[in-house]
């Protein structure tokens, strides 16, 4: 459970270029599970997730943490960052910026390369890895830290069943660990899988939100039927 | 044509033999380039990464000037740096004109921005790349530059022997401020001149020679670097 939480966004706004690219939106995140963000291309999820790390600078509004503190949240990008460095030093960087001690830090790593099963690459340059492999790193790289709350856009987004498999199978082991799950994706049966609470997103606002079961049998608004139905929602 | 064989010969002759005349200038030539080229380094590279890093209001008109130093005449600068530490300039009761030291700092001038323009546009690269990992985890700026030089080692180096390349084969201020004296300020470049001048073939040839072995070597070292950078092997 993670003393962050909950966490309140009132009348959040981001604008770029004049345009509005999210909101107003008010959304509340509670103290546990997985929250699964649902929505079209375009519509404002890895804003939404962006602004919700404090990478995105806001408009207007707020977002209040029940509890702040920068260095305990954690972000998987759409497309992973690797660093040009050998995967056991991706591994270590979050912990190095943090001064952390070596010993430490070297049994974290060598945790972590077992834990994605990359022990034998652990001396790879990270960029030679592949999609499903960085994936994994930049997973673990976020967990290292062990931050209380995971942001992660579409992380599975170009991956075949089987790294999915390993990477949900990761992320349930974290959420069940206490670390709060913050997640977008496009795959219906993923959000099925993993989430406690449902957001779908549609242009740029909250279109509907609740507890998954119960949006995913009982959709109130037509869009996110025919969004669940796969269909194409405009 | 039997000049030139002649020529060639005692030229081959005085380099594998070490001349002493020969390796003094030589080494005179690496002495003050090597200083140039570090000095210049040292305030380059770090603002090549401040400014790639760093959105501050004069940016843009502060990357416009490097470049527009970059494109300034050798001998222009030669000539200014004269003006400046001649017995009457500004600079003239430190008695440096004539000197290796003003030769170095003629040097400094000339290969700063080159180095700092090379440097800006790899590091701009580098932090397009890590930017939204390296602000996600709540770097420090100076961490974020430490970050951006470390692993952009080999572009920097890249950067650094551009400029060295350009330093050692630059003969127009060196002349000017140097004077071009025998035993003190004589370099490969002024002495080619010099001795061509002169009609001593084989002593100009056999400076040329030195100072081709050392822009061949210098270029592959680049290329190498650039290969390896590409090809992800460090
Ligand atoms: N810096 C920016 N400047 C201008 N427009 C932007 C900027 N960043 C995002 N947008 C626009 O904001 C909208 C929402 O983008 P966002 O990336 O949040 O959508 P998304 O739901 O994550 O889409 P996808 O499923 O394709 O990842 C898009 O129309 C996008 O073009
Ligand atoms: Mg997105």
């Amino acid at each position: 459970m993670s003393a962050k939480f909950p966490l309140e966004l009132d009348q959040v706004l981001v604008q770029r270029k004049g345009k509005v690219l999210l909101g107003p939106l008010d959304l509340s995140l509670k103290k546990n599970g997985v929250t699964i963000i649902l929505g079209p291309n375009g519509s404002g999820k890895t804003t939404l997730l962006r602004a919700m790390h404090g990478i995105e600078r806001i408009n207007g509004g707020r977002i209040t943490w029940a509890q702040e503190d920068p260095a305990k949240h954690a972000f998987v990008f759409q497309s992973p960052v690797v660093l040009r460095r050998t995967v056991a030093q991706n591994l270590a960087f979050p912990l190095q910026l943090l001064n952390v001690p070596r010993a430490e830090t070297e049994a974290a790593v060598a945790h972590w390369l077992t834990r994605i099963g990359l022990s034998g690459k652990s001396e790879t340059a990270a960029t030679r890895l592949s999609g499903g492999e960085r994936q994994k790193l930049a997973i673990a790289r976020a967990l290292i830290r062990k931050p209380d709350v995971l942001f992660l856009d579409e992380p599975c987004a170009n991956l075949d069943g089987y790294a999915t498999r390993e990477i949900e199978t990761i992320l349930g082991e974290t959420a069940e660990a206490g670390t709060r799950l913050v997640m977008a994706t496009h795959d219906m049966g993923q959000a099925r899988r993993l989430a406690d609470d449902i957001v779908f997103m549609l242009n740029g606002k909250v279109h509907e939100t609740g507890a998954a079961e119960a949006v995913i049998a009982r959709p109130q608004t037509e869009e996110l039927s025919a969004f669940l139905k796969g269909d194409i929602v405009v | 044509m039997i000049d030139i064989l002649d020529g060639l010969k005692a030229a081959f002759w005085l380099v594998i033999s070490f001349d002493a005349e020969l390796w003094e200038i030589s080494l005179r030539s690496l002495r003050v380039t090597l200083s140039a080229l570090i000095i210049a380094s040292l305030i380059a590279i770090p603002l090549g990464t401040y400014l790639a890093v760093q959105r501050f209001r004069y940016r843009r008109f502060a990357i416009s000037l490097i470049n527009a130093l970059m494109g300034l005449p050798p001998v222009v600068i030669g000539l200014l740096v004269y003006i400046a530490l001649s017995r009457s300039g500004p600079f003239g009761v430190l008695n440096l004109l004539f000197t290796p030291t003003a030769m170095i700092i003629a040097q400094v001038i000339i290969i700063t921005p080159v180095i700092a323009s090379i440097a800006h546009q790899a590091m701009r690269e580098l932090w397009a790349e890590y930017h939204d990992l390296l602000i996600s985890l709540n770097t420090t700026k100076w961490q974020r530059i430490v970050t951006l030089i470390r692993d952009g080692r080999r572009n920097l180096l890249t950067a650094a022997l551009a400029g060295f390349g350009r330093a050692i084969g630059e003969v127009g201020a060196i002349m000017i401020v140097g004077g071009n004296i025998d035993h003190v300020t004589r370099v490969l470049t002024t002495a080619i001149a010099l001795e061509t001048g002169k009609g001593d073939f084989a002593l100009a040839l056999a400076l040329g020679f030195v100072l081709i072995g050392i822009a061949i070597v210098v270029n592959l070292a680049i290329h190498t670097l650039s290969r390896t950078e590409r090809e992800g092997r460090w």
